[in-house]
Protein backbone atom coordinates (compact mmCIF):
# COMPACT_ATOMS: atom_id res chain seq x y z
CA UNK A 1 0.00 0.00 0.00
CA UNK A 2 2.59 2.57 0.58
CA UNK A 3 4.42 1.68 -2.64
CA UNK A 4 1.59 3.38 -4.56
CA UNK A 5 0.04 5.62 -2.21
CA UNK A 6 -1.88 8.32 -3.90
CA UNK A 7 -1.61 11.70 -2.77
CA UNK A 8 -3.55 14.95 -2.81
CA UNK A 9 -1.78 17.78 -3.40
CA UNK A 10 -3.10 20.99 -1.43
CA UNK A 11 -2.27 24.37 -1.37
CA UNK A 12 -3.85 26.60 1.73
CA UNK A 13 -3.60 30.03 2.42
CA UNK A 14 -2.40 30.30 6.25
CA UNK A 15 -2.69 33.28 8.56
CA UNK A 16 -0.51 32.72 11.96
CA UNK A 17 -3.51 35.73 13.06
CA UNK A 18 -5.69 38.56 12.56
CA UNK A 19 -3.09 41.12 11.57
CA UNK A 20 -0.52 38.79 9.72
CA UNK A 21 0.50 38.29 6.26
CA UNK A 22 -1.08 35.47 4.96
CA UNK A 23 1.38 32.83 3.56
CA UNK A 24 0.61 29.76 1.14
CA UNK A 25 1.87 26.45 2.30
CA UNK A 26 1.47 22.98 0.61
CA UNK A 27 1.02 19.27 1.51
CA UNK A 28 0.73 16.59 0.18
CA UNK A 29 -1.93 14.20 2.16
CA UNK A 30 -2.54 10.50 2.15
CA UNK A 31 -6.08 9.73 -0.30
CA UNK A 32 -8.36 7.82 1.03
CA UNK A 33 -11.51 6.74 -0.56
CA UNK A 34 -14.42 9.34 0.00
CA UNK A 35 -12.80 11.74 1.18
CA UNK A 36 -14.26 15.56 1.94
CA UNK A 37 -11.87 18.26 2.41
CA UNK A 38 -12.31 18.21 6.22
CA UNK A 39 -10.76 14.76 6.58
CA UNK A 40 -8.05 16.41 4.40
CA UNK A 41 -7.39 18.88 7.07
CA UNK A 42 -7.69 16.33 9.56
CA UNK A 43 -5.08 14.57 8.16
CA UNK A 44 -2.80 17.59 8.53
CA UNK A 45 -3.65 18.05 11.85
CA UNK A 46 -2.65 14.25 12.55
CA UNK A 47 0.03 14.72 10.93
CA UNK A 48 1.73 18.57 10.37
CA UNK A 49 4.14 17.98 8.26
CA UNK A 50 4.41 20.25 4.58
CA UNK A 51 5.24 18.90 1.49
CA UNK A 52 9.01 20.18 1.32
CA UNK A 53 8.55 17.77 4.68
CA UNK A 54 9.35 20.37 7.30
CA UNK A 55 7.07 20.20 10.69
CA UNK A 56 4.50 22.75 10.58
CA UNK A 57 2.07 24.26 12.75
CA UNK A 58 -1.38 22.45 12.45
CA UNK A 59 -3.83 24.52 9.39
CA UNK A 60 -6.60 25.98 11.70
CA UNK A 61 -10.67 25.89 10.19
CA UNK A 62 -13.37 26.35 11.87
CA UNK A 63 -16.56 22.94 11.89
CA UNK A 64 -19.31 22.13 13.99
CA UNK A 65 -22.15 19.63 12.50
CA UNK A 66 -20.16 18.20 9.56
CA UNK A 67 -23.06 17.79 7.41
CA UNK A 68 -23.70 21.11 5.89
CA UNK A 69 -26.34 22.53 8.18
CA UNK A 70 -24.21 24.59 10.57
CA UNK A 71 -22.31 26.54 8.04
CA UNK A 72 -19.29 26.46 10.46
CA UNK A 73 -16.44 24.87 7.80
CA UNK A 74 -17.03 27.90 4.85
CA UNK A 75 -14.44 28.31 2.91
CA UNK A 76 -13.01 29.04 -0.12
CA UNK A 77 -11.89 25.98 -2.48
CA UNK A 78 -10.82 26.09 -5.58
CA UNK A 79 -12.17 29.94 -6.13
CA UNK A 80 -15.53 29.60 -4.91
CA UNK A 81 -16.86 29.68 -0.98
CA UNK A 82 -18.58 26.60 -0.20
CA UNK A 83 -18.48 24.03 3.08
CA UNK A 84 -15.37 22.29 3.27
CA UNK A 85 -17.67 19.28 4.75
CA UNK A 86 -19.36 18.68 1.65
CA UNK A 87 -17.09 19.48 -0.78
CA UNK A 88 -15.27 15.52 -1.59
CA UNK A 89 -11.79 15.31 -2.93
CA UNK A 90 -13.02 13.10 -6.02
CA UNK A 91 -15.09 16.29 -7.27
CA UNK A 92 -11.57 18.76 -6.61
CA UNK A 93 -9.49 19.58 -9.19
CA UNK A 94 -5.74 19.15 -7.78
CA UNK A 95 -4.30 21.06 -6.55
CA UNK A 96 -7.11 21.73 -4.17
CA UNK A 97 -6.55 25.45 -3.19
CA UNK A 98 -7.88 26.30 -0.02
CA UNK A 99 -8.17 30.54 1.44
CA UNK A 100 -10.07 31.62 4.21
CA UNK A 101 -13.60 33.66 2.66
CA UNK A 102 -11.80 37.25 3.07
CA UNK A 103 -14.52 39.27 3.04
CA UNK A 104 -14.52 38.41 6.69
CA UNK A 105 -11.80 38.94 9.41
CA UNK A 106 -9.51 36.16 9.19
CA UNK A 107 -9.01 34.88 12.86
CA UNK A 108 -6.61 32.21 12.11
CA UNK A 109 -5.97 29.81 8.86
CA UNK A 110 -9.43 29.22 7.16
CA UNK A 111 -11.38 30.54 10.32
CA UNK A 112 -13.29 33.78 10.16
CA UNK A 113 -15.75 35.98 12.35
CA UNK A 114 -18.83 36.10 10.57
CA UNK A 115 -20.28 37.90 13.42
CA UNK A 116 -21.26 40.98 11.05
CA UNK A 117 -24.24 38.63 9.53
CA UNK A 118 -25.56 37.82 12.98
CA UNK A 119 -25.40 41.86 13.95
CA UNK A 120 -27.44 41.99 10.81
CA UNK A 121 -29.53 39.91 11.69
CA UNK A 122 -30.32 41.71 14.71
CA UNK A 123 -30.41 45.32 12.52
CA UNK A 124 -33.24 43.92 10.64
CA UNK A 125 -35.23 42.40 13.23
CA UNK A 126 -35.09 38.82 11.80
CA UNK A 127 -36.93 36.86 14.58
CA UNK A 128 -40.65 36.78 16.03
CA UNK A 129 -41.22 38.48 19.32
CA UNK A 130 -43.69 36.38 21.46
CA UNK A 131 -42.05 36.91 24.90
CA UNK A 132 -44.09 39.44 26.81
CA UNK A 133 -45.87 40.40 30.12
CA UNK A 134 -48.73 37.74 29.20
CA UNK A 135 -49.57 34.99 27.62
CA UNK A 136 -50.00 35.48 23.35
CA UNK A 137 -51.65 31.86 22.94
CA UNK A 138 -51.60 30.25 20.16
CA UNK A 139 -50.48 31.33 17.30
CA UNK A 140 -52.08 31.39 13.77
CA UNK A 141 -52.17 28.49 11.55
CA UNK A 142 -50.01 28.91 7.93
CA UNK A 143 -51.48 26.95 4.50
CA UNK A 144 -49.35 24.16 4.12
CA UNK A 145 -48.26 25.22 0.69
CA UNK A 146 -46.36 28.51 2.62
CA UNK A 147 -44.95 26.65 4.87
CA UNK A 148 -43.49 24.54 2.60
CA UNK A 149 -42.45 27.79 0.24
CA UNK A 150 -41.22 29.76 4.19
CA UNK A 151 -39.03 26.42 5.39
CA UNK A 152 -36.90 26.62 1.79
CA UNK A 153 -35.67 30.22 3.23
CA UNK A 154 -35.47 29.07 6.77
CA UNK A 155 -32.51 26.71 5.27
CA UNK A 156 -29.77 29.74 5.60
CA UNK A 157 -27.46 28.89 8.26
CA UNK A 158 -25.79 31.89 8.07
CA UNK A 159 -22.83 30.62 6.25
CA UNK A 160 -21.48 33.43 4.46
CA UNK A 161 -21.31 32.00 1.46
CA UNK A 162 -23.59 34.50 -0.25
CA UNK A 163 -21.45 37.59 1.33
CA UNK A 164 -18.33 36.02 0.05
CA UNK A 165 -19.81 35.86 -3.81
CA UNK A 166 -21.31 39.50 -3.55
CA UNK A 167 -19.28 42.05 -4.99
CA UNK A 168 -20.95 44.67 -3.27
CA UNK A 169 -20.39 43.52 0.22
CA UNK A 170 -16.43 44.68 0.82
CA UNK A 171 -14.46 46.79 2.63
CA UNK A 172 -15.98 49.62 0.99
CA UNK A 173 -19.44 49.08 1.42
CA UNK A 174 -21.41 48.48 4.84
CA UNK A 175 -24.14 46.58 2.63
CA UNK A 176 -25.18 43.70 4.83
CA UNK A 177 -25.24 41.20 2.28
CA UNK A 178 -28.30 38.88 1.04
CA UNK A 179 -28.27 36.61 3.68
CA UNK A 180 -30.19 38.80 6.42
CA UNK A 181 -32.43 40.40 3.34
CA UNK A 182 -34.18 36.75 2.63
CA UNK A 183 -34.23 36.23 6.32
CA UNK A 184 -36.58 39.65 6.55
CA UNK A 185 -38.54 37.82 3.56
CA UNK A 186 -39.18 34.92 5.75
CA UNK A 187 -40.03 36.48 9.13
CA UNK A 188 -42.39 38.94 7.13
CA UNK A 189 -44.54 36.29 5.97
CA UNK A 190 -44.99 34.24 8.97
CA UNK A 191 -48.67 35.05 10.67
CA UNK A 192 -47.01 36.46 13.69
CA UNK A 193 -43.93 37.78 12.04
CA UNK A 194 -46.12 39.64 10.05
CA UNK A 195 -46.73 42.42 13.15
CA UNK A 196 -43.62 43.55 13.26
CA UNK A 197 -43.34 44.00 9.39
CA UNK A 198 -43.52 47.60 8.94
CA UNK A 199 -40.48 47.54 11.26
CA UNK A 200 -38.42 45.21 9.78
CA UNK A 201 -38.59 47.30 6.13
CA UNK A 202 -37.60 50.51 8.13
CA UNK A 203 -34.39 48.41 9.37
CA UNK A 204 -33.94 46.63 5.88
CA UNK A 205 -34.20 50.53 4.50
CA UNK A 206 -31.52 51.90 6.75
CA UNK A 207 -28.08 52.52 5.84
CA UNK A 208 -26.64 49.11 4.35
CA UNK A 209 -29.43 47.67 3.13
CA UNK A 210 -31.86 46.30 0.86
CA UNK A 211 -30.84 49.54 -1.93
CA UNK A 212 -26.88 48.18 -1.73
CA UNK A 213 -27.40 45.03 -3.71
CA UNK A 214 -26.31 45.89 -7.35
CA UNK A 215 -28.08 42.91 -8.96
CA UNK A 216 -24.71 40.57 -9.82
CA UNK A 217 -26.99 37.58 -9.11
CA UNK A 218 -24.13 35.08 -7.82
CA UNK A 219 -25.80 34.90 -4.01
CA UNK A 220 -28.34 33.02 -6.03
CA UNK A 221 -25.75 30.73 -7.78
CA UNK A 222 -23.89 30.11 -4.78
CA UNK A 223 -25.96 29.48 -2.04
CA UNK A 224 -25.29 25.84 -1.17
CA UNK A 225 -28.85 25.81 0.08
CA UNK A 226 -30.35 26.80 -2.95
CA UNK A 227 -32.48 29.75 -1.15
CA UNK A 228 -34.05 31.76 -3.91
CA UNK A 229 -32.31 35.06 -2.93
CA UNK A 230 -32.29 37.26 -5.55
CA UNK A 231 -36.22 36.36 -5.98
CA UNK A 232 -36.22 37.29 -1.96
CA UNK A 233 -34.48 40.37 -2.58
CA UNK A 234 -36.73 41.76 -6.02
CA UNK A 235 -39.75 40.72 -4.00
CA UNK A 236 -38.63 43.18 -1.23
CA UNK A 237 -38.07 46.00 -3.55
CA UNK A 238 -41.35 45.60 -4.50
CA UNK A 239 -42.95 45.83 -1.21
CA UNK A 240 -39.88 48.94 -0.84
CA UNK A 241 -41.87 50.37 -3.44
CA UNK A 242 -44.99 50.17 -1.87
CA UNK A 243 -44.26 50.98 1.36
CA UNK A 244 -41.74 53.55 0.12
CA UNK A 245 -44.81 55.81 -1.48
CA UNK A 246 -47.17 55.01 1.29
CA UNK A 247 -44.97 56.64 3.83
CA UNK A 248 -43.01 59.25 1.62
CA UNK A 249 -44.61 61.86 3.62
CA UNK A 250 -44.50 59.82 6.72
CA UNK A 251 -47.23 57.50 7.35
CA UNK A 252 -49.87 56.18 9.57
CA UNK A 253 -49.83 52.79 8.55
CA UNK A 254 -48.18 50.31 11.10
CA UNK A 255 -48.23 47.09 9.73
CA UNK B 1 -39.12 56.29 4.78
CA UNK B 2 -35.71 55.61 6.60
CA UNK B 3 -34.09 57.82 8.58
CA UNK B 4 -30.93 57.61 6.20
CA UNK B 5 -30.97 59.27 2.64
CA UNK B 6 -29.23 56.15 0.96
CA UNK B 7 -32.52 54.55 -0.02
CA UNK B 8 -33.94 57.23 -1.57
CA UNK B 9 -30.55 58.36 -3.35
CA UNK B 10 -30.39 54.45 -4.70
CA UNK B 11 -33.70 54.67 -5.90
CA UNK B 12 -33.75 58.50 -7.02
CA UNK B 13 -30.27 56.89 -9.06
CA UNK B 14 -32.23 54.24 -10.23
CA UNK B 15 -35.08 56.07 -11.76
CA UNK B 16 -33.63 59.27 -13.15
CA UNK B 17 -31.47 56.83 -14.95
CA UNK B 18 -34.52 55.68 -17.35
CA UNK B 19 -36.47 59.02 -16.63
CA UNK B 20 -35.33 61.34 -18.47
CA UNK B 21 -31.82 59.98 -19.50
CA UNK B 22 -33.34 57.22 -20.90
CA UNK B 23 -35.61 58.48 -22.72
CA UNK B 24 -33.68 61.85 -23.34
CA UNK B 25 -30.63 59.25 -25.01
CA UNK B 26 -33.69 57.44 -27.35
CA UNK B 27 -34.90 60.61 -28.55
CA UNK B 28 -31.20 61.91 -29.56
CA UNK B 29 -30.35 58.34 -30.88
CA UNK B 30 -33.82 59.23 -33.22
CA UNK B 31 -33.07 62.29 -34.38
CA UNK B 32 -29.69 61.83 -34.81
CA UNK B 33 -30.90 58.81 -37.60
CA UNK B 34 -32.27 61.11 -39.54
CA UNK B 35 -28.54 61.70 -40.42
CA UNK B 36 -28.90 58.46 -42.35
CA UNK B 37 -31.46 60.09 -45.12
CA UNK B 38 -29.42 62.98 -45.21
CA UNK B 39 -27.67 65.86 -44.44
CA UNK B 40 -30.84 68.08 -44.24
CA UNK B 41 -33.19 65.85 -43.03
CA UNK B 42 -30.71 65.62 -40.19
CA UNK B 43 -30.70 69.34 -40.20
CA UNK B 44 -34.34 69.85 -40.07
CA UNK B 45 -34.95 67.20 -37.04
CA UNK B 46 -31.58 69.09 -34.87
CA UNK B 47 -33.10 72.44 -35.62
CA UNK B 48 -36.65 71.43 -34.61
CA UNK B 49 -35.36 70.12 -31.18
CA UNK B 50 -33.50 73.50 -31.15
CA UNK B 51 -36.17 75.22 -31.46
CA UNK B 52 -38.61 73.76 -28.79
CA UNK B 53 -40.27 76.54 -26.13
CA UNK B 54 -38.24 76.86 -22.76
CA UNK B 55 -35.24 75.12 -24.49
CA UNK B 56 -32.91 75.88 -21.34
CA UNK B 57 -35.29 75.00 -19.15
CA UNK B 58 -36.14 71.19 -20.69
CA UNK B 59 -32.19 71.03 -21.20
CA UNK B 60 -31.44 71.49 -17.41
CA UNK B 61 -34.32 70.01 -15.69
CA UNK B 62 -34.73 66.87 -18.11
CA UNK B 63 -30.96 66.79 -19.07
CA UNK B 64 -27.94 68.32 -17.29
CA UNK B 65 -29.45 68.18 -13.49
CA UNK B 66 -30.52 64.82 -13.52
CA UNK B 67 -27.61 63.66 -15.56
CA UNK B 68 -25.20 65.39 -13.27
CA UNK B 69 -26.65 63.23 -10.04
CA UNK B 70 -26.80 60.24 -12.09
CA UNK B 71 -23.13 60.10 -13.01
CA UNK B 72 -21.70 61.51 -9.41
CA UNK B 73 -23.72 59.06 -7.42
CA UNK B 74 -22.99 56.71 -10.04
CA UNK B 75 -19.05 56.93 -9.85
CA UNK B 76 -19.72 56.74 -5.83
CA UNK B 77 -21.44 53.01 -6.67
CA UNK B 78 -19.43 51.80 -9.12
CA UNK B 79 -16.30 52.20 -7.05
CA UNK B 80 -18.26 50.77 -4.07
CA UNK B 81 -17.57 47.23 -5.87
CA UNK B 82 -14.84 45.04 -5.53
CA UNK B 83 -15.10 42.56 -9.10
CA UNK B 84 -14.86 39.50 -8.80
CA UNK B 85 -15.30 37.81 -12.21
CA UNK B 86 -12.60 35.68 -11.96
CA UNK B 87 -13.70 33.95 -9.49
CA UNK B 88 -17.59 33.93 -10.33
CA UNK B 89 -17.90 34.55 -14.26
CA UNK B 90 -21.34 34.39 -14.05
CA UNK B 91 -23.50 36.01 -16.75
CA UNK B 92 -25.19 38.68 -14.35
CA UNK B 93 -22.05 39.38 -12.93
CA UNK B 94 -20.60 40.52 -15.97
CA UNK B 95 -23.33 42.55 -16.72
CA UNK B 96 -22.85 43.62 -13.03
CA UNK B 97 -19.26 44.74 -13.63
CA UNK B 98 -19.93 45.71 -17.26
CA UNK B 99 -22.60 48.29 -16.04
CA UNK B 100 -19.73 50.04 -14.05
CA UNK B 101 -17.25 50.05 -16.21
CA UNK B 102 -20.28 51.30 -19.48
CA UNK B 103 -21.00 54.29 -16.74
CA UNK B 104 -17.71 55.11 -16.29
CA UNK B 105 -17.02 55.07 -19.99
CA UNK B 106 -20.00 56.86 -20.92
CA UNK B 107 -19.35 59.57 -18.26
CA UNK B 108 -16.19 60.58 -20.06
CA UNK B 109 -17.90 60.28 -23.50
CA UNK B 110 -20.64 62.50 -22.44
CA UNK B 111 -18.32 65.41 -20.82
CA UNK B 112 -16.27 65.35 -24.32
CA UNK B 113 -19.73 64.94 -26.38
CA UNK B 114 -21.34 68.02 -24.34
CA UNK B 115 -17.93 70.40 -24.34
CA UNK B 116 -17.62 69.97 -28.01
CA UNK B 117 -21.24 69.98 -29.23
CA UNK B 118 -22.87 72.08 -26.55
CA UNK B 119 -20.62 74.12 -24.98
CA UNK B 120 -18.79 75.04 -28.01
CA UNK B 121 -22.01 76.45 -29.07
CA UNK B 122 -22.74 78.25 -25.86
CA UNK B 123 -19.51 80.00 -25.69
CA UNK B 124 -18.32 80.35 -29.41
CA UNK B 125 -21.43 80.01 -30.96
CA UNK B 126 -20.62 76.68 -33.06
CA UNK B 127 -23.43 75.81 -35.28
CA UNK B 128 -24.64 72.34 -34.83
CA UNK B 129 -25.31 70.79 -37.84
CA UNK B 130 -24.36 67.67 -39.84
CA UNK B 131 -21.31 69.19 -40.83
CA UNK B 132 -19.94 70.01 -37.22
CA UNK B 133 -20.62 66.32 -36.86
CA UNK B 134 -18.80 65.15 -40.45
CA UNK B 135 -15.90 67.35 -39.37
CA UNK B 136 -15.63 65.88 -35.55
CA UNK B 137 -15.81 62.67 -37.28
CA UNK B 138 -13.62 62.40 -40.07
CA UNK B 139 -10.67 61.59 -37.67
CA UNK B 140 -10.45 58.39 -36.99
CA UNK B 141 -9.91 58.75 -33.50
CA UNK B 142 -12.81 60.61 -32.62
CA UNK B 143 -14.96 57.72 -35.01
CA UNK B 144 -14.43 55.05 -32.84
CA UNK B 145 -14.38 57.41 -29.56
CA UNK B 146 -17.79 57.76 -30.64
CA UNK B 147 -18.77 54.22 -30.96
CA UNK B 148 -16.94 52.95 -28.28
CA UNK B 149 -19.14 55.97 -26.60
CA UNK B 150 -22.87 55.53 -28.11
CA UNK B 151 -22.09 51.74 -27.77
CA UNK B 152 -21.29 52.42 -23.54
CA UNK B 153 -24.32 54.21 -23.23
CA UNK B 154 -26.64 52.24 -25.11
CA UNK B 155 -25.46 48.94 -23.56
CA UNK B 156 -25.69 50.91 -19.71
CA UNK B 157 -29.34 52.06 -20.87
CA UNK B 158 -30.42 48.83 -21.82
CA UNK B 159 -28.70 46.78 -18.92
CA UNK B 160 -29.81 49.54 -16.76
CA UNK B 161 -33.75 48.86 -17.84
CA UNK B 162 -33.29 45.39 -16.64
CA UNK B 163 -32.29 46.55 -13.12
CA UNK B 164 -34.76 49.10 -13.15
CA UNK B 165 -37.23 46.42 -13.30
CA UNK B 166 -35.71 44.64 -10.29
CA UNK B 167 -35.45 47.44 -8.55
CA UNK B 168 -39.05 48.67 -8.14
CA UNK B 169 -39.78 45.15 -8.26
CA UNK B 170 -41.26 44.83 -11.33
CA UNK B 171 -39.95 41.64 -12.64
CA UNK B 172 -39.50 39.30 -9.49
CA UNK B 173 -39.79 35.83 -10.66
CA UNK B 174 -36.43 34.19 -12.36
CA UNK B 175 -38.54 33.53 -15.46
CA UNK B 176 -39.69 37.50 -15.74
CA UNK B 177 -36.13 38.91 -15.21
CA UNK B 178 -35.15 35.90 -17.51
CA UNK B 179 -37.64 37.78 -20.13
CA UNK B 180 -36.69 41.03 -19.70
CA UNK B 181 -33.22 40.35 -19.91
CA UNK B 182 -34.18 39.47 -23.99
CA UNK B 183 -36.27 42.43 -24.14
CA UNK B 184 -33.06 44.78 -22.70
CA UNK B 185 -30.90 43.17 -25.72
CA UNK B 186 -33.35 43.88 -28.50
CA UNK B 187 -33.46 47.34 -26.84
CA UNK B 188 -29.37 47.31 -26.79
CA UNK B 189 -29.27 45.73 -30.71
CA UNK B 190 -32.12 48.07 -32.20
CA UNK B 191 -30.31 51.50 -30.11
CA UNK B 192 -26.93 50.43 -31.26
CA UNK B 193 -27.50 50.03 -34.60
CA UNK B 194 -29.28 53.10 -34.78
CA UNK B 195 -26.30 54.78 -33.18
CA UNK B 196 -23.67 53.46 -35.45
CA UNK B 197 -25.73 53.76 -38.30
CA UNK B 198 -25.94 57.58 -37.86
CA UNK B 199 -22.20 57.90 -36.90
CA UNK B 200 -21.43 56.16 -40.31
CA UNK B 201 -23.31 58.32 -42.18
CA UNK B 202 -21.90 61.05 -40.52
CA UNK B 203 -18.61 60.09 -41.00
CA UNK B 204 -18.27 58.68 -44.51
Amino acid sequence: MAEDQKMIKMIIQRQDEPEAQPYEEEFDIPYRDNMNVISALMEIRRNPVNAKGEETTPVYWDMGCLEEVCGACSMVINGKAMQSCTALIDQLEQPVRLEPMRTFPVTRDLAVDRSQMFDSLKQVKAWVPIDGTYDLGEGQRMPESKRQWAYELSKCMTCGVCLEACPNVNDNSDFIGPAALSQVRLHNSHPTGEYHKAERMEALLDEGGLQNCGNSQNCVQSCPKGIPLTTSIAALNREATVHSFKSFFGSDYHV
Amino acid sequence: MADNKEFFNRRLHSFLGVFPIGLFLMQHLVVNHFATYSPEAFNNAAHFMENLPLRILLEFGLIYIPLLFHAIYGIYIAFTAKSNLKRYGYFRNWMFMLQRVTGVLTLIFVVWHVWETRLAYAIYGTEINFDLMADILSSPFMFWFYIIGVISAVFHFANGLWSFCVTWGLTVTPKSQKFVTYVTLGVFVIFSYMGIASLISFAF
